[in-house]
């Protein structure tokens, strides 16, 4: 479904992801691990066209998407939730759940509808799966981080996605967070069919949720396979999962 | 349909206010009906500018070009013509428009502060033109004794015509913002990174809002040149654009009332003011640096989060567009 070759990035005169491999296939939870630094946000805003890459390919359903602006590769089905929660601050949790699927939707150059009359059955269906549809009149920005960074995700939700993008969602989150945050991704994956691509600190969750795990080192990638060819590669297990800090 | 938009108290408030406006012609002395045509006239003006500015984010520092363009293009047409009064007005909003499309197309690939500085010049731009091009505008001189249609030359005319061209904007405005458009607006103005990433072209919306502000701003401007039946360069002047940017800041640029309350207070201490200083702009910039010291989010604002900390409810303008029902 998705592949990325070969993919470079420079800030300045620092290369944050230089020459990264991935390939995620339809239907699968895939995981990309790596120390502090590696370059896997960077990675991920690369995938949505945030950031332009200097060199490579990414392609999606076979067709190349390096380059393309941000609104478009939404559009073919790449949603992403951010590392830090990326709201709307002054707006509702249903209006910014909303305010995504009226984007879906090609509704938001609709001038002439009241907006609180539109998609209404969309956003409560994705309040609901996230667990937030007793906050959904709350101001965004009242939120606790929690709840905001599932928030983040409920936004990403609203682009009906069929590769969603997850940059740590559980960071920062309470164990009992993480937990709903991890029920809700296996969730979306298992009953709605959507392709996940997450990266995570916690090597427990990686290796309990993810059927193919990249790992990534100084903007390289080390090896991509199985959770079970991941623990046995000499290079990963001395580079990164000898030290218990990952 | 406007029930579930607004609330039936704000709807009864609203109301009774119209009413009362409708009723003032009938016993105040021309000067208050003048002074009142003048803050219609220039609380649309306000409003125009905080569709972009206060639900857009979008910081237009230069938005009276789009007021002098409208009022101008009344003022050439009337002058320089012989096409009937009523093209001349129609006229006007869309002219602004469509400088509101040509500044803005250059703006919109900037964000911020930069977006700010080169709408500014462009602006000024415009007004240069204006001020100097003697052979068509008249120059620092304008244009005088416009004609205009009898009934619309009395106070009390001015004053029905523009309360009415008011009211129509400001409600074709209300809708605009309660709609999607309008909600995607607020989400640009919140996080334009995460529309992008949630797929909105951000540009291409900012434009669109940057046109239909325009629009209004040039209505506004027609209303001036039917008011006072006169134009001249202090309109697209970057003087005017500071004045109802207080406006707004000072109503309260989070709120759809606000840059009314802005401009009926701007208005007043500057009728008030003039009598007494040549230096209105100073009197502006220490309002303005005042208010952004005490008072962030303008009166309006301020008032609505003491309504919203005794009810218990962050921002009781948003409540009735929860899930529910
Ligand atoms: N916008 C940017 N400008 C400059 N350097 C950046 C930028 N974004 C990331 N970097 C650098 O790129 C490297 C990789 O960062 P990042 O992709 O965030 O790593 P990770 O998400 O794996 O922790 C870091 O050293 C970071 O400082
Ligand atoms: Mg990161």
């Amino acid at each position: 479904m998705l592949r990325v070759e070969n993919i470079v990035k420079s800030f300045d005169d620092f290369t944050a992801v230089n020459g990264a491999q991935l390939t995620v296939a339809d239907g699968a939870l895939v995981a990309v691990i790596g120390p502090n630094g590696a370059g896997k946000t960077t990675l991920f805003n690369l995938i949505i066209g945030l950031f332009k890459p200097d060199r490579g390919k990414i392609t999606f359903d076979d067709k190349d998407i390096t380059g393309l602006p941000p609104y478009e590769i939404c559009r073919r089905g790449i949603a992403r939730a951010f590392q830090i929660a990326n709201i709307f601050p002054r707006l509702s949790v249903f209006e910014n759940v909303q305010v995504a699927v009226f984007a879906q939707q090609r509704q938001s150059r609709n001038f002439l509808q009241p907006a609180h009359t539109l998609a209404r059955a969309e956003t409560n269906a994705i309040l609901e799966s996230a667990g937030l549809q007793h906050k959904a009149r709350h101001i965004a920005s009242a939120l606790s981080h929690g709840d905001q960074r599932i928030l983040e995700i409920a936004i990403a939700l609203g682009s009906q996605p069929r590769l969603l993008i997850l940059d740590e969602p559980t960071a920062g989150m309470s164990p009992e967070e993480t937990a709903t945050t991890m029920s809700l991704v296996k969730q979306l994956a298992q009953t709605r069919g959507i392709t996940i691509l997450f990266c995570e600190h916690d090597m427990d969750i990686v290796f309990s949720v993810a059927q193919s795990i990249m790992v990534m080192r100084h903007g390289q990638t080390i090896i991509q396979g199985t959770p079970e060819q991941v623990r046995q590669n000499r290079q990963v297990q001395e580079a990164y999962l000898g030290g218990a800090d990952a | 349909m406007l029930k579930a938009l607004v609330e039936p108290r704000w709807l009864v408030a609203t109301g009774i206010i119209l009413l009362g406006l409708l009723l003032i012609p009938f016993g105040a002395p021309l000067f208050y009906i003048y002074i009142l045509s003048v803050i219609f006239v220039t609380a649309l003006l306000a409003m125009s500018l905080n569709l972009v500015l206060g639900y857009g984010g979008i910081y237009q520092f230069h938005h009276a070009v789009f007021y002098g363009v409208g009022a101008y293009t009344v003022a050439l047409i009337l002058t320089r013509t012989s096409l009937p009064w009523w093209i001349a007005l129609l006229a006007g909003p869309f002219v602004a428009a469509a400088t509101g499309l040509i500044i803005g197309w250059f703006c919109v690939r900037l964000t911020k502060l930069y977006f700010g500085m080169l709408q500014i010049s462009l602006g000024s731009l415009v007004w240069i033109i204006v001020y100097r091009w003697y052979d068509v505008t008249g120059g620092d001189n304008g244009i005088h004794d416009i004609p205009m249609p009898e009934w619309l030359t009395t106070f009390q005319g001015a004053y029905y015509f523009i309360l009415a061209v008011v009211v129509v904007c400001v409600g074709l405005m209300f809708l605009l913002i309660k709609s999607p458009f309008g909600a995607t607006l607020q989400a640009i103005r919140d996080n334009p990174q995460r529309c992008e990433a949630i797929g909105i072209n951000v540009r291409h919306h900012k434009l669109i809002a940057i046109v239909i502000a325009a629009f209004f701003g040039g209505v506004a401007g027609v209303l001036f040149a039917t008011l006072e039946r006169s134009v001249f360069p202090g309109l697209l002047f970057w003087v005017l654009s500071l004045e109802i940017l207080v406006m707004c800041l000072l109503g309260g640029w989070f709120t759809f009332a606000g840059p009314i309350l802005g401009a009926a207070i701007v208005v007043a201490l500057r009728t008030v003011a003039s009598r007494y200083t040549d230096y209105w702009t100073m009197v502006l910039g220490i309002i303005l640096i005042l208010l952004i010291f005490f008072l962030p989010e303008g009166v309006m604002g301020f008032i609505q989060e003491r309504v919203a900390a005794k009810n218990k409810a962050p921002h009781p303008q948003r409540v009735e567009e929860g899930s529910g029902s």
